[in-house]
């Protein structure tokens, strides 16, 4: 909403600056994101005077002397009739711009040097005058900057209005809330004191006919009062120029009086005014009803919208003339032609406005002031403004006015309790200071000294219950006056959610392992048969990514080939995030963690040039480590994968994920990458736990698992020996350690495997593998016989196991 | 037991020292030199031990002298394996760098994406304040998103709410309020809780709006709390966050909280007397908060008579961009491994 700070002074005359206005409205109404001054073209002229004057022959030129307050007469020649010596001009100096673009040098005419341009109301874009130039009427000394001295210049208040505020949709508006917070009365702008009004009006429940026009309301739900009021003998042309500034001042363009006027009235008094040419409308009659199917009609725009029956029109005798509360039509639209006017100034429904300014796609000044909600009590009185107000700028004559519909309802007041207003901004607002500041903005207050009834104005729409009215309190005192101690507070009833927590630790784990995280958007591209397991968004931002990623393994993806794209071979990239997975007809979302490296395990070195590639082995680490952070203490197995992954990851005997090699679009150069993909837990749309039942054994869990037990540490020494099998391909490494375990008894430490050979010195489809066995007996040290009685024990258990033998040599 | 004249036992001591002296010089290596401290020196076998077994077959009165004797030989052995020891261990000190100033081999640095350090960083200075993380589903029910959190229904309020359906009555969560609701239905008050979460708009993506983003909404509920709280606990909030500054509360509107304010906290370019950051007014937008409104109350079942609450919502992208100087909100989706690797530490 942009705010004239001098069209607002015409309705609240305030003694504030447009900073301090800034600052009043920000702290107490409604945001002011900017401001900017208006005809800032015109900073750089002065006040200057002619001090000495003479005709330079046989032209229509003069030869002036120029005092412009610099403290030398600048000699300057100027082509107007009307110079005087003694009076005061707007003075352009030389380097000055004009507002055409003009540049003022310093050049010689006929001999004579001009040093600067004394200019006419044309000249400085004010007006089309340009007999003569403009003298001013000021006591001002030369020098002084031209709009210090003329009423031109104005500051356009850029504010920002929130959908419960309508009535802060006009001047008048902001000007009830300046006379509350300034003390000042609202006054009735000069422009709309001596306006002609019109005769009594016929007022009709359903419908009613005044002189030659008539206006039937099909329902008075959609349109609750209609006035209608006849202006004849209309002269279409330029606006007034106090009009024509109004409308500039808030950033509008001057178009003629008729719409001109229709505008005041629409950022005036925040009230939409639509002028139809009378003779247009066929049988002069206004119907206003909703479209009948078929109907159509070519809008202002010059649009063929086709209507149904959501919209609501304004109908002649035969057919559709304007979108009620929306647009007018091509048809009836006022022309330099039009003599005689019929206004039209409603209170519309907000829903079907709004129903129908969907279905046509037309957001305008009119429909989005109707939707928030207009002061259907001021209908006819602001029928009779605009009206007169058309009148006095178009020659025009009032004619009829014509107001069908429901008188308002009351509105239903609203119990306030003093108590409740202390109780929520803190002990400091009476119940004096309560009444005052509600009655100062308008509101009705009736009541005792504990509780009030408290009738909101008809402009409000936003007062439903105690705590609206509560906020107005809060607001008008101020926010900055009210308490701000901090005290101390119980603790609260809600244990952290798991999935914050566990995905806490997973973070941690990745980035200290060196991995970068992402947040990247979760839309995905489907192609084919995809489509059907994932969810896809109805009304998605681009039909190039219409569905939600059912794996962060696309996303992962994706995101290592934009890296690629700019030569970025060594990604080391995860992220935590949702996975949705279609369900019947909804979806379940999973907490997931995803990882993706590829290239360089680490950095370069002097010692290292060409560091090697991540493979296999780190993906399998690193899904280890992420499975460990996430569920501490827990059984933990990585086992062949199926379906192409590498390996399935098991945490206690459940399915949680899987190391997988990523297929990406890459270019030749590029290392091959790996993917992890583990699901932390669902995100279900239920609470955590049952209500008021702080459960505090959750925490633990929350931790991480079971304490850790101690042992006490090894007094004896440990013996160590070397075992090397040929393992057929068929026999995992995991096998053999666990038969190496199950046979090495108590006494076995741990068995590492170290080695692996393949080659030419074992068998076609065998590798030798080799384990490195640590015994150690808690309260002795193992006697040579005892560690050679285990190693044959080995030997022949993994014989009669698995078949495998030890290597020769 | 033979009586032992000091001379004996003195020429004993000597041979003792002249000969462990002479196998401690002959010892070549490490192994060696164990085997001649077990052989002089062992505390159970050792010819120290039979010398000092023979000090009790010398006469009282020439006992004292032939102790010092017996310490200062054993002393002087000692020393000698001892350096010898030193002279025969490998060289583990001696490693020479030819120059110092090369680099260390490091490993990869991780790093947590900035929207993530911000919200931690929330969490962190909130927890101070006993609160605890709640979370909540990004699909949901638009009662949950809307209804519950007293939108009105098919009102321009919602269009600040560009929406993004699933279907009918499933829709990606415009904001993480629902987890309000979800958390008043759960747990009983006293409720002190931050919500971290992303959430959906039908915004297009440009430079300045990203159609899924962070919030982290805050939320109070209990008896006695006011408009004070509110104030009080978000210029904590802004002072630890921010460093020490000034905060501003001004009017706005929210559906969902009664009053509503909008927190200002002094622009750190200009320090509040306006610049092109702030545009000219001096204060920068950090968050949208308010009372909980009752009818929010209402709809999870609690008493809004009997409790009051206050709740605020906040967007660390924006802090995120503001206090990095990223110039373009896409950055931060893009995961370009280059600018994560600006954030590892
Ligand atoms: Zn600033």
């Amino acid at each position: 909403m942009n705010i004239s700070h001098e069209w607002l002074k015409a309705f609240v005359p305030h003694a504030l600056s447009a900073e301090q206005l800034r600052d009043l409205l920000t702290a107490h109404v409604a945001t002011v994101e900017g401001f900017e001054r208006t005809r800032t073209e015109l900073s750089a002229f002065v006040v200057g005077q002619v001090v000495e004057s003479e005709k330079i022959p046989e032209t229509r030129l003069s030869f002036n002397k120029v005092d412009d307050g610099s403290g030398s007469l600048l000699e300057v020649v100027c082509g107007a009739p009307n110079v005087t010596v003694g009076a005061k001009y707007p003075f352009a100096r030389s380097g000055t711009t004009m507002p055409g673009g003009l540049l003022i040098e310093k050049r010689k005419i006929r001999g004579f040097t001009s040093n600067g341009m004394l200019c006419s109301p044309r000249e400085l874009g004010l007006g089309d005058d340009h007999d003569g130039i403009l003298e001013l009427t000021t006591d001002a000394a030369t020098g002084t900057p031209l709009l210090d001295v003329l009423p031109l210049s104005d500051t356009r208040l850029v504010v920002d209005v929130l959908p419960n505020r309508p009535d802060l949709l006009s001047h008048q508006g902001f000007a009830r809330e300046v006379s509350a917070l300034t003390n000042t009365p609202v006054a009735v702008p000069a422009e709309l004191g001596a306006i002609p009004l019109p005769p009594t009006a016929v007022i009709g429940a359903r419908e009613a006919k005044a002189g030659a026009i008539a206006v039937r309301l099909a329902d008075t739900a959609d349109c609750p009062r209609y006035c209608a009021v006849v202006v004849r003998g209309v002269k279409v042309g330029p606006s007034p120029d106090w009009l024509r500034a109004r409308v500039e001042s808030v950033g509008g363009r001057s178009i003629n009086n008729v719409v001109d006027a229709t505008n005041y009235v629409l950022h005036g008094l925040g009230q939409p005014v639509h002028a139809f040419d009378l003779a247009k409308l066929g049988g002069s009659t206004i119907n206003v009803r909703r479209a009948r199917p078929g109907e159509s009609l070519v809008t202002l725009d010059g649009v063929d919208r086709t209507l149904d029956g959501s919209v609501l029109v304004i109908a002649d005798a035969d057919r559709p003339v304007a979108l009620a509360g929306i647009m007018g039509g091509k048809a009836s639209e006022v022309t330099e032609s039009t003599t005689d006017v019929l206004l039209e100034v409603a209170a519309f429904s907000a829903k079907v406005v709004r129903g129908g300014r969907r279905l046509v796609g037309l957001n305008t000044d009119a429909s989005y002031r109707y939707e928030r909600g207009i002061d259907d009590v001021a209908v006819p009185r602001i029928a009779a403004v605009a009206a007169g107000l058309l009148a006095s700028v178009s020659g025009g004559t009032v004619e009829h006015m014509v107001v069908v519909g429901d008188m308002p309802a009351p509105r239903p007041p609203v119990s306030l309790r003093v108590a409740r207003v202390g109780r929520l901004l803190g002990d400091v607002v009476n119940g004096a200071e309560t009444r005052a500041l509600l009655e100062s903005i308008g509101f009705g207050v009736t009541g005792g000294s504990e509780t009030f009834t408290v009738t909101a104005p008809s402009w409000r729409h936003d007062i439903a219950r105690d705590v609206d009215l509560i906020e107005e309190v809060a607001r008008l005192r101020g926010y900055d006056r009210l308490p701000d101690t901090l005290t101390g507070a119980r603790p609260g009833n809600v244990p952290d959610h798991p999935m914050h927590t566990v995905s806490s630790r997973v973070r941690a784990a990745l980035t200290a392992l060196g991995l970068l995280e992402i947040r990247p958007l979760p839309y995905v591209a489907a192609s084919g048969s995809d489509a059907n397991v994932l969810v896809r968004v109805r009304n998605p931002l681009g039909e190039d990514e219409p569905f939600l990623r059912r794996r962060l393994a696309d996303t992962l993806a994706r995101r290592a080939e934009y890296n690629l794209t700019r030569m970025q071979g060594d990604v080391r990239i995860f992220e935590i995030g949702t996975a949705f997975i279609p369900e019947g007809s909804g979806l379940r979302e999973e907490m997931r963690v995803g990882a993706l490296v590829m290239g360089a395990r680490r950095p370069a070195h002097f010692t290292e040039p060409v560091p090697p590639a991540y493979d296999a082995w780190d993906a399998k680490a690193l899904g280890e480590a992420i499975t460990i952070a996430a569920w501490p203490g827990a059984r933990v197995s990585l086992a062949a994968g199926t379906a192409g992954d590498l390996w399935t990851v098991t945490v206690d005997g459940t399915v949680v994920g899987r190391v997988y090699q990523a297929a990406l679009d890459a270019p030749i150069w590029a290392s091959p990458a790996f993917g992890i993909e583990i699901t932390l837990g669902d995100m279900p749309a239920t609470p955590v736990a049952a209500r008021g039942a702080h459960n505090y054994a959750d925490r633990a869990g929350a931790a991480g698992g079971a304490h850790v037990r101690y042992r006490s540490l090894p007094s004896t020494p440990a013996a160590e020996f070397d075992l090397a099998f040929v393992v057929p391909d068929s026999i995992g490494a995991a096998q053999v350690e666990s038969a190496l375990r199950t046979a090495g008894g108590d006494l076995l430490e741990s068995v590492v495997v170290f080695d692996e050979y393949r080659g030419d010195k074992v068998p076609p489809g065998t590798r030798s593998l080799a384990w490195r066995l640590t015994f150690r007996h808690p309260e002795r040290t193992l006697r040579e016989k005892e560690i050679e009685g285990r190693r044959a024990q080995l030997l022949k258990s993994l014989k009669e196991e698995l078949g495998i033998v030890v290597r020769a040599g | 037991m033979t009586p032992l004249t000091l001379q004996e036992f003195t020429a004993l001591v000597s041979s003792f020292q002249d000969e462990a002296g002479a196998a401690i010089d002959g010892a070549d290596s490490a192994e060696s030199l164990e085997a001649t401290r077990t052989k002089y020196l062992g505390r159970a076998h050792g010819w120290l031990k039979d010398i000092s077994a023979k000090l009790a077959q010398l006469d009282k009165g020439d006992r004292a002298a032939a102790g010092r004797l017996f310490n200062d030989a054993r002393l002087a052995v000692e020393a000698a394996m001892e350096s010898r020891q030193g002279a025969l261990a490998p060289a583990r000190a001696g490693i020479t760098l030819a120059d110092p100033t090369m680099p260390a081999r490091r490993a990869w640095k991780g790093a947590v994406h900035p929207v993530t350090a911000v919200i931690d960083e929330m969490i962190e200075i909130f927890r101070e304040l006993g609160f605890t993380v709640a979370l909540g589903p990004e699909a949901e029910s638009s009662w949950y998103n809307f209804g519950s959190l007293n939108f009105p229904a098919d009102h321009p309020a919602m269009d600040l709410h560009d929406t993004l359906y699933i279907s009918d009555d499933l829709l990606l969560r415009t904001h993480t309020s629902p987890v309000q609701t979800r958390t008043l239905q759960g747990y009983a008050p006293p409720i002190r809780v931050l919500i971290p979460g992303n959430v959906h708009r039908r915004d297009p993506f440009d430079a300045s709006h990203a159609p899924t983003f962070a919030q982290v909404e805050g939320l109070v509920v209990d008896e006695g709390i006011t408009f004070a709280d509110l104030k009080a606990t978000l210029t904590h909030f802004a002072n630890r966050f921010f460093g020490s500054t000034k905060t501003r509360f001004r009017p706005s509107y929210f559906p969902f909280t009664e009053p509503s304010a909008e927190m200002d906290v002094l622009c750190g370019v200009c320090k509040g007397s306006g610049c092109s950051v702030c545009k000219q007014s001096g204060w920068i937008e950090i968050l949208g908060s308010g009372l909980v409104h009752p009818a929010v109350l209402d709809s999870a079942g609690v008493d809004s008579e009997k409790y009051t609450g206050w709740a605020f919502g906040m967007g660390p992208g924006r802090t995120a961009l503001a206090r990095h100087g990223i110039p373009d909100i896409r950055i931060l989706y893009d995961s370009d491994v280059r600018f994560l690797q600006q954030f590892a530490r």
